[in-house]
């Protein structure tokens, strides 16, 4: 038995758990809260009905009227908690209410109408996911648009990052032409250059070449990343030169070398470039908001960033469409964190 | 992994093989022209070529805007203006009162940016030590307990601001919870004191998670005989942190907080969704700056949105080169890990 608590404790050996072994749960746990509770509330919240969302105290679970259909009534009428003349409570719909009075029905017997002082009941809430929350949004807001935006922006950007890195790391892990030390040196150098140093003459560049507008002006400036290229040189140095020799052997060309022999090789960096490269393009917010401004090209993060700012925010929307945003990287964070820890631990890469 | 490389694998395979045929011909040809260590060039060229598009060719003309004015985007349009925009970005009676300013919003910018990075980093490295001290204790479940505390740092600045603008609106949960105990609502974006405290901490939160990583990193690395020696001795378990372990994270702790700062002098996306620069331009940044002068407002300034950017590309470089020194110093002096 000791040992069985001293495992759940997890405390150094000794068999109950000591005071600091308290402040270490007690932290993960309040970091659990901390981290994960505004992203659970928005998640809960995203299924809640307008009604439900204007309710103050607001309530984790989406809540709402319950209601009932009654033979003779066209439409589901609402569920009351009665009091009734003799004490005893019992549930009703409402036919309609004047005043003070509310005419009610009993669902089991519904041709006799009961008359009852609107004070003596009270609502009947039951759990109701507002889904509608989730289809609306592609009727009402093109929202089909900014994630189709969002996809292609990320996939297309992602397998040219891909190649474009591959290649550049490819050359300066196996080749040594006249100057590769200075091309390495310059790669590595963009990385004192953020973009956000340099958007004013990159929107002129983005205009001269046409792109204003266009899901291409996000891509190209992205697909060159100098934390991609040396990720994938350092991997591609551990590939043994003896395999490309004997390729140039059976006179295969350098491309087919690249593209039979390294690639496949490098497919474990090549992994992690990707995942990152997914979030950094599904994320990305400034170049976008400086490069689409009309908004049949907006991505999901300009759209999103659209409707906050409208006089009349529709929460319900806004928090579905939120949810779906998150969605991807989320899935990315449960399956594959620990590719994320390995880019991170090796390149530094954010 | 395997699950993740199969399709990846497949796909590849597919377009590989189009891509080979197509591509390998003219590849072939430009091999026997250039020979083979210099067909180097042509597998570093489309990179370079993006590089210097978007890159280097950029930051010529940063200067080329900088030393121009009008509103002109087309540069052969822009009349020479010398030193003009930084002259009317540093016109001040006093560098100490914004409002004395010509662009009293640059210098508010300007303070507010101090003001954000020395706090946010500051307390951000601060809790992340915390945690990664913690998280390097000997816990049930750590690698859910690190997810934990690095999910934020995966989600978008939009979806970050977002959730918090929905905790902190007015009928919010945060507000539920003060109106239970009994207090009045507060108004938390629209007070500029609160405003500029959420942005810190919701920045915190977003970002933590990340350096904490890093530092994890840098704690396992630190060899546990030293431990086991500390622990034959009888020091206490405050004197195992500050003589063990503080000096040999040292180096993770400088890089942390200069990677951190370089960031944060940058902050734009999260605050911009979360309170638009406001209220008034209590959360109002550099970039913010640099994006309204050059992009958002009616008439746009080019010029000024590039000098403010050549400001904001010293102040990082001078963060990068106390970088680059302090990680050359820390390798060879006394905190490098030459005890093991």
């Amino acid at each position: 038995m000791p040992s069985l608590r001293a495992l759940l404790t997890g405390t150094r050996g000794r068999t109950a758990p000591d005071w600091t072994d308290w402040l270490t749960y007690g932290y993960l746990v309040l970091g659990l809260l901390l981290m994960f509770g505004p992203v659970v509330w928005m998640v809960m919240s995203s299924f809640k009905t307008p009604a439900a969302l204007n309710e103050f105290p607001p309530q984790l679970l989406p809540y709402g009227q319950a209601e009932v259909n009654v033979p003779g009534y066209d439409r589901p009428l609402p569920l009351y908690r009665v009091k009734v003349a003799d004490g005893a409570t019992r549930t009703l719909a409402e036919v309609r209410r004047i005043g003070l009075t509310a005419t009610m029905v009993d669902p089991a017997h519904p041709q006799d109408e009961i008359k009852v002082d609107a004070k003596d009941r009270e609502r009947v809430r039951e759990l109701k996911f507002a889904w509608g929350n989730y289809v609306e949004i592609f009727g009402k807001f093109a929202f089909g648009r900014y994630l189709w935006n969002s996809v292609f922006i990320t996939v297309v950007a992602t397998l040219i990052t891909l190649i474009f890195n591959a290649m550049a790391a490819f050359a300066l892990s196996k080749y040594r032409f006249t100057g590769h030390n200075v091309v390495f040196l310059m790669v590595l150098s963009t990385l004192m250059i953020p973009p956000t140093i340099i958007l004013v003459p990159n929107f002129l560049v983005i205009s001269q070449l046409g792109l204003l507008n266009s899901l291409w002006g996000v891509i190209w400036p992205a697909v060159a990343t100098p934390t991609g290229v040396f990720l994938l040189r350092q991997y591609m140095l551990t590939i043994p030169d003896e395999l490309i020799d004997a390729a140039r052997m059976d006179n295969a060309s350098e491309w087919r070398i690249f593209w039979r022999i390294i690639l496949p090789l490098s497919a474990p960096a090549l992994a992690v470039l990707a995942i990152f490269s997914v979030m950094w393009r599904w994320n990305d917010f400034l170049w976008p908001l400086i490069v689409l401004s009309r908004s049949e090209n907006f991505t999901l993060q300009l759209a999103l960033n659209a409707f906050q700012g409208e006089l009349t925010t529709q929460w319900n929307y806004l928090l579905a469409m939120t949810v779906i945003t998150l969605l991807p990287i989320t899935a990315v964070f449960a399956f594959l964190q620990r590719y994320i820890a390995t880019g991170i631990a090796s390149a530094g890469v954010k | 992994m395997q699950a993740v490389l199969a399709p990846l694998r497949s796909v590849a395979g597919a377009a590989g093989r189009v891509a080979l045929d197509l591509v390998d011909a003219p590849m072939r040809a430009l091999q026997r022209v250039l020979g083979v260590p210099r067909i180097g060039w042509m597998f570093v060229g489309p990179n370079l070529v993006i590089l210097g598009l978007f890159t280097f060719l950029p930051i010529v003309i940063d200067f080329y805007y900088a030393l121009t004015a009008g509103v002109q985007l087309y540069p052969s349009q822009r009349p020479y203006a010398g030193l003009g925009n930084f002259a009317t970005l540093f016109e001040c009676r006093s560098y100490l009162d914004p409002s004395s300013c010509n662009k009293d919003l640059f210098w508010r910018a300007v303070y507010n940016t101090a003001e954000f990075a020395l706090l946010q980093v500051g307390l951000m490295v601060l809790f992340a030590l915390v945690t990664a001290l913690v998280l390097n204790r000997r816990i049930l479940g750590r690698g859910f307990w690190r997810g934990v505390f690095f999910y934020p740092v995966l989600l978008s600045p939009v979806v970050v601001a977002l959730i918090w603008k929905w905790v902190l609106q007015r009928y919010g949960v945060l507000n539920a919870v003060l109106a239970a105990g009994g207090a009045p609502p507060v108004e938390w974006l629209t007070d500029s004191h609160w405003a500029f405290f959420w942005v810190v901490f919701v920045s915190i939160w977003a970002h933590m998670g990340f350096y904490t990583l890093i530092l994890l990193a840098g704690l396992q690395a630190i060899p546990p005989d030293l431990y086991e020696a500390a622990e034959m001795d009888a020091a206490s378990p405050w004197r195992r942190l500050t003589r063990i372990t503080l000096p040999l994270l040292m180096p993770s702790l400088v890089v942390v907080l200069v990677l951190g700062l370089i960031r944060a002098v940058q902050v734009f996306d999260e605050v911009f969704v979360l309170t638009g620069g406001g209220p008034g331009s209590a959360t109002t940044f550099i970039v913010q700056f640099i994006y309204m002068t050059g992009f958002a407002e009616a008439i746009r300034q080019y010029g000024l949105a590039a000098a403010a950017s050549l400001v904001l590309a010293v102040s990082l470089l001078l963060l990068t080169l106390v970088q680059l020194r302090i990680s050359r110093r820390s390798v060879a002096g006394p905190a490098g890990r030459d005890h093991a």
